[in-house]
């Protein structure tokens, strides 16, 4: 355990989190309906818009929109600010439900390495991750127009799976290594666990 | 030590959630034994996390929308009272269940619930229940017998689960992925020790060169 741990408590680590992963703290320890609130603000009409450009009508994305929500609400214990930002992790969530309603299939996920409920977040990693993600958004913004509206297309759902190469070579190489590095710990701390049990 | 691994394409595609089903489930078998390519693909998942944090004209919800959901949450709550998360622990080596977790779910266990069926040559195969625009199935080769020479009309993905094999490019050990194309032809073998165990999908059927095995082909049901 980090030393810049044992100096405080609970409440003040849980303050120095990024904004959106502090409320889904909150949600997760204490069902904090005003976190939630803020949450649903501002993710709710992103996420409904993100189902209408993938292609649900605006009954529909209200509708998973609001499943997408709750299911922000009930999961926010498995989410791990050190290897996602609120966004990256609401995305997921999203997505797999627009996978399931426009193209009804199954979605096999990998095995889920959660890193527990009685964890606590590491704030260090939890900002320097929200700095990567702030620098792969500028990256991205970056992009010659072409390649940007190409990745925005794949991310809709709006390219074949061979079409998506040319949207790949993405500046993807820092952020990998921050994720590899938490990655890391978690297994290290698995593998911890289970020899002391 | 895994050296072959899922190309950035599929992994994007994956993250995306354009890929067939049955490509899907051996991207995720592959990445539930392979913390490179997790890592890789929770990038591509930070690309989809960025877009939706970018996302233009953010439609509002209706009115009454939040209570909604918070009702919503209530129900489901009262429903099931929240069973602990299940949590995965790293096991020790002898207690290793052989399939990662997605495969299981198709399974409906490890190797023990596969149903086989022989297909000549001593191989076996199972094909898993999927949609339809791409089948997987998993494929039992004793060691050191070949598969027949075949090329590839679509994409193949093929990914070893237990033993190896090799054909004339390369070697593929437990944890590799192999990606064939429609140029492709190729004679895997397994290699002597254990049996080899692996996951292949193709988003079109296999086209063996012999005239033998193609007869044989409508009985593969792939």
């Amino acid at each position: 355990m980090p030393a810049s741990r044992g100096q405080c408590s609970v409440k003040e680590q849980v303050e120095e989190l990024p904004e959106w992963a502090l409320e889904l703290r909150q949600v997760a320890v204490s069902g904090d309906a005003a976190a939630f609130a803020r949450l649903f603000e501002h993710f709710g009409p992103r996420v409904k818009a993100f189902l209408m450009k993938s292609g649900a009508d605006a009954a529909m994305a209200e509708e998973c929109a609001q499943d997408v929500m709750a299911t922000v609400w009930h999961k926010a214990v498995s989410f791990d600010p050190a290897r996602a930002s609120a966004a990256t992790w609401i995305f997921t969530i999203a997505r797999n439900r627009r996978i399931d309603m426009l193209r009804r299939q199954r979605r096999p996920e990998p095995e889920d390495l959660t890193w527990g409920p009685e964890a606590e977040p590491d704030q260090l990693d939890a900002l320097v991750m929200q700095q990567e993600t702030a620098r792969l958004s500028q990256a991205l913004e970056q992009l010659p127009e072409k390649q940007r509206v190409l990745i925005e297309r794949a991310y809709f759902g709006d390219l074949s799976h061979s079409e998506i190469a040319e949207a790949t070579g993405l500046p993807l190489g820092t952020i990998k290594s921050r994720i590899r590095m938490a990655l890391d710990r978690l297994r290290h701390t698995m593998s911890r666990e289970s020899i002391r049990e | 030590m895994i050296r072959h691994h899922i190309t950035d394409e599929l992994l994007m595609a994956y993250s995306a959630g354009t890929l067939p089903e049955a490509f899907s489930l051996v991207v995720a078998t592959h990445v539930s034994l392979c913390d490179e390519c997790r890592a890789r693909l929770e990038s591509y998942d930070a690309v989809g996390g960025a877009l939706l944090e970018k996302m233009d004209g953010a439609i509002d919800l209706s009115a009454g929308s939040l209570d909604a959901t918070l009702a919503r949450i209530a129900a489901w709550k009262d429903a099931q009272d929240r069973p602990a998360s299940a949590i995965t622990q790293a096991l020790a080596p002898e207690e290793q269940p052989v399939f990662p977790a997605p495969l299981r779910d198709y399974v409906g266990g490890d190797p023990a619930a596969v149903r086989w069926r022989p297909v000549g040559g001593g191989v076996r195969q199972a094909v898993l229940p999927t949609s339809r625009e791409a089948s997987v199935r998993l494929l039992y080769i004793p060691a050191g017998t070949a598969v027949p020479d075949h090329g590839h009309r679509g994409t193949e993905l093929t990914l070893v689960l237990q033993g190896a094999f090799r054909d004339e490019h390369d070697r593929f050990g437990a944890g590799d992925i192999e990606i064939a194309t429609e140029v492709t032809q190729h004679t895997p073998v397994a290699e002597p020790g254990p049996d080899c165990i692996c996951l292949a999908a193709t988003d079109a059927p296999l086209r063996f060169s012999g005239w033998l095995p193609r007869l044989a082909q409508p009985f593969l049901r792939i």
